[in-house]
């Protein structure tokens, strides 16, 4: 039998860090009126006290570059060094093509393969996942990773469950070959018979068909059963987790934080409890300041961890990202 | 388990998720109005309701399980 060549195995870390924060802030005292609701009762049951939210001349591309090139600056990395960029949202607003090809044009990412990932607030630690695998097996070098939202876009602002969570924003990693293991194996899973706990509706057939027999456009918008995803969120992630760094022949007093994907206040609350963690272990609660930005939200964290110099580079962190699908991944990385 | 038994253990999983004295949780106290407890809080101490007493608390069962009582009650009957 005639041998078929391969590269060699190796490592991957990452080296870069790169986001883009939606410049305008929203108060919850702005959203609340076609709500019925307060600043009290969201801060209560979310954390949040604002969001940020990109302008309507800003897409979520602009945000994706925008975040991609400074994770290629912070390691001085080129684009054209790229062998891969994925890309994990769920508001890019064409079916087809990818919001990865159009950052891989803009970026100049000419040798770079281009896709785009459905895992929603679960895609960031899904890309990160991937990336490792391509750059393990010699696939790519380089590869970026991007979490990228314009949530703002698909929320129902009279929708009591959902107004005040959803938020606006992108982060990058960048991924390369390392001599030792800069992330942890991904422990990941899916139920898609929950389908239904997170979805966007309607979807692009049953709003042309409800349009053509009814004239009324229906645009889609996130819904959410929130006391069911807050349920298997409080209830499963916790053993994911211990899996992830189990995973990584790691104990909870191992790693310097905790970054879970900003879903809710409440349910980090949950986690943190049932995870048991050290007082020396950070918790990221970006959320209070900028809002769920799905899969954006773990980099947006780690980059106000960073800034607020509660950790720093080489530290070790737990992400976990959880949402529609259901989809869930979580694995333990070494902060760049 | 006495119906004491239920109670003590039911004042622990609240005063530890909800930050509620053990004392306040008493039996004709309702959670919403009486022990500041929101939904979200309740469905954290129906999962360790079910967990510590080995019961299953259906969602729609949730919203009817509005005093102290009606959790011992609950847990009595199905434990």
């Amino acid at each position: 039998m005639t041998n078929i060549a391969a590269r060699p195995l190796r490592h991957s870390e990452i080296i870069g860090l790169g986001v883009h924060r939606a410049t305008h802030v929203v108060t919850n005292d702005e959203i609340v009126g076609p709500i019925d609701s307060s600043d009290q009762w969201i801060q209560e049951r979310t954390g949040i006290k604002q969001r940020t939210w990109a302008p309507a001349d800003v897409d979520v591309i602009d945000m994706a570059v925008d975040a991609g090139s400074k994770a290629l600056a912070y390691a001085g990395i080129g684009a054209d060094r790229l062998g891969t960029i994925i890309v994990s949202t769920i508001s890019h607003p064409y079916q087809t093509p990818s919001a990865a090809v159009l950052v891989q044009d803009r970026l100049g990412a000419k040798n770079a393969g281009a896709f785009d990932i459905s895992a929603a607030c679960a895609g960031f630690p899904y890309g990160l996942g991937l990336a490792n695998g391509l750059i393990s097996a010699g696939e790519s070098d380089y590869v970026l990773v991007i979490g990228v939202e314009k949530l703002s876009d698909w929320t129902d602002m009279s929708d009591r469950g959902t107004a005040f969570i959803f938020a606006d924003g992108a982060g990058a990693f960048l991924m390369g070959p390392a001599q030792q293991p800069g992330i942890g194996p991904t422990v990941w899973g899916a139920d898609g018979s929950e389908f239904d706990a997170i979805v966007m509706q309607p979807n692009m057939i049953e709003l042309r068909n409800h349009f053509e027999q009814t004239g009324e456009f229906d645009f889609p918008k996130l819904r959410m059963q929130g006391q069911k995803v807050f349920k298997w969120a409080v209830g499963s992630m916790v053993d994911v987790c211990y899996r992830a760094l189990a995973a990584a022949g790691l104990q909870p007093g191992d790693i310097q934080a905790f970054i879970p994907h900003q879903a809710n206040n409440r349910i980090t609350d949950a986690m943190v409890r049932g995870l048991k963690f050290p007082d020396s272990v950070v918790v990221a609660r970006d959320i209070i300041m900028t809002g769920n930005t799905s899969a954006a939200s773990i980099p947006l964290a780690l980059d106000t961890l960073l800034r607020d110099g509660q950790v720093k580079s080489g530290d070790l962190a737990l992400t976990v990202g959880f949402g529609a699908g259901l989809a869930y991944a979580a694995q333990v990385i070494r902060i760049p | 388990m006495t119906d004491q038994e239920i109670l003590d253990t039911l004042r622990s999983i609240v005063n530890e998720i909800a930050g509620v004295a053990e004392a306040d949780v008493q039996l004709d106290k309702s959670f919403v109005d009486d022990l500041d407890v929101d939904s979200l809080s309740m469905v954290e101490i129906s999962m360790a309701a079910e967990e510590k007493f080995g019961v299953s608390i259906p969602d729609a069962e949730l919203k009817n399980l509005k005093t102290v009582a009606d959790v011992v009650n609950f847990v009595k009957a199905n434990a």
